[in-house]
């Protein structure tokens, strides 16, 4: 079997457990996905499987190139194709397989990649979570780096020095999210706690070791 | 319909959400207690609903004692056991917060009838 489903995340929530206990939770729209492609190790050099995420609304003017890359396992070009590797003893799988939620269970941990919010232009306590000074009272200081190196020695600032800058868009990975709630019906996944990116960002979850 | 909204309607709890601000509820909460559990009531007039889907809840105040008392009970928890509306209230607005500065005979809430 294929290890891991591609999902669009539709937004967080709480549940409660039997015993009362408030667990929040975010949903995903997990699959159903498709494989598209079957990358092996002797023509590619690797084991994978190249999953595309199927979704209501059909992409529009797709290349003609990707048009029949799709149509070789006779399904219509969608937006998110990623590829996945497999769990042991799943590399039988072929290109028109269907990739389904029903591969995890509640309990289970799972890994969720995914493209954090874009934060634009950030300064140094939104982006390195520095203190600042105080707000008021004279203060002339307040959400500026502070020093950033000594003078005359070394006379240049040091490589890797934490600055202002461009934050999120980044590739993040939260790692071992509980499974809270399978929803094979409706292709659903409750993880608990946050997943990357905004409502409707796209990612790919997968079993965590 | 979002899958969201989809998810509170799997949820079986309409049933004790009957109620609305002024009206005074009895509340049934489970309470455990080592492995036993039990049940306590919590009687008061509901000052707040909060409708936010699974994350809904409402406010329940009471004087007890001389002091009073607020507990705030998400609706769909299964902490709650169940709610018996034990008087209509008539007011005028959704929040009755207003209450609070209020005491004795000046925060009485009048009957609906």
């Amino acid at each position: 079997m294929v290890n891991g489903i591609l999902a669009k995340k539709v937004g967080m929530t709480r549940v409660f457990r039997e015993d009362g206990e408030a667990v929040p939770v975010t949903m995903l729209q997990a699959g159903p996905c498709v494989v598209v492609q079957r990358k092996t190790a002797t023509t590619d050099g690797y084991d994978a499987a190249q999953l595309a995420l199927v979704e209501t609304r059909p992409l529009r003017h797709a290349p003609k190139a990707i048009q029949k890359h799709f149509a070789k396992v006779g399904a219509a070009p969608m937006r998110f194709v990623r590829e996945v590797g497999f769990r042991e003893g799943g590399e039988d799988t072929k290109p028109g397989d269907s990739v389904k939620v029903d591969q995890f269970q509640p309990k289970d941990l799972v890994n969720v990649i995914g493209v954090s919010k874009g934060r634009g232009f950030a300064g140094v306590i939104k982006r390195h979570h520095f203190r600042g000074g105080a707000a008021s009272h004279g203060s002339m200081f307040h959400r500026a780096p502070g020093s950033i190196g000594a003078s005359a020695y070394p006379s240049r600032v040091l490589k890797g020095m934490r600055a202002a800058g461009h934050m999120g868009v980044d590739r993040v990975t939260v790692r071992n999210l509980e499974v809270v709630q399978v929803d094979t019906e409706e292709n659903l996944l409750l993880v608990k706690g946050a997943v990357p990116g905004p409502n409707g960002g796209y990612l790919i979850i997968s079993k965590a070791k | 319909m979002n899958s969201l909204e989809k998810l509170v309607r799997k949820t079986p709890r309409k049933e004790i959400a009957t109620f609305h601000p002024g009206d005074t509820v009895r509340v049934h909460v489970k309470i455990k207690e080592g492995d036993k559990e039990r049940i306590q009531p919590f009687e008061g007039t509901v000052i707040a609903r909060k409708h936010e889907g699974l994350n809904a809840t409402f406010t329940v105040r009471k004087i007890s004692f001389g002091q009073g008392v607020e507990r705030i009970f998400p609706v769909h928890s299964p902490v709650i056991d169940r709610v018996d509306l034990v008087r209509r209230g008539s007011v005028r607005r959704s929040k009755l917060y207003y209450l609070r500065a209020l005491r004795g005979k000046a925060a009485r809430i009048r009957e609906q009838t």
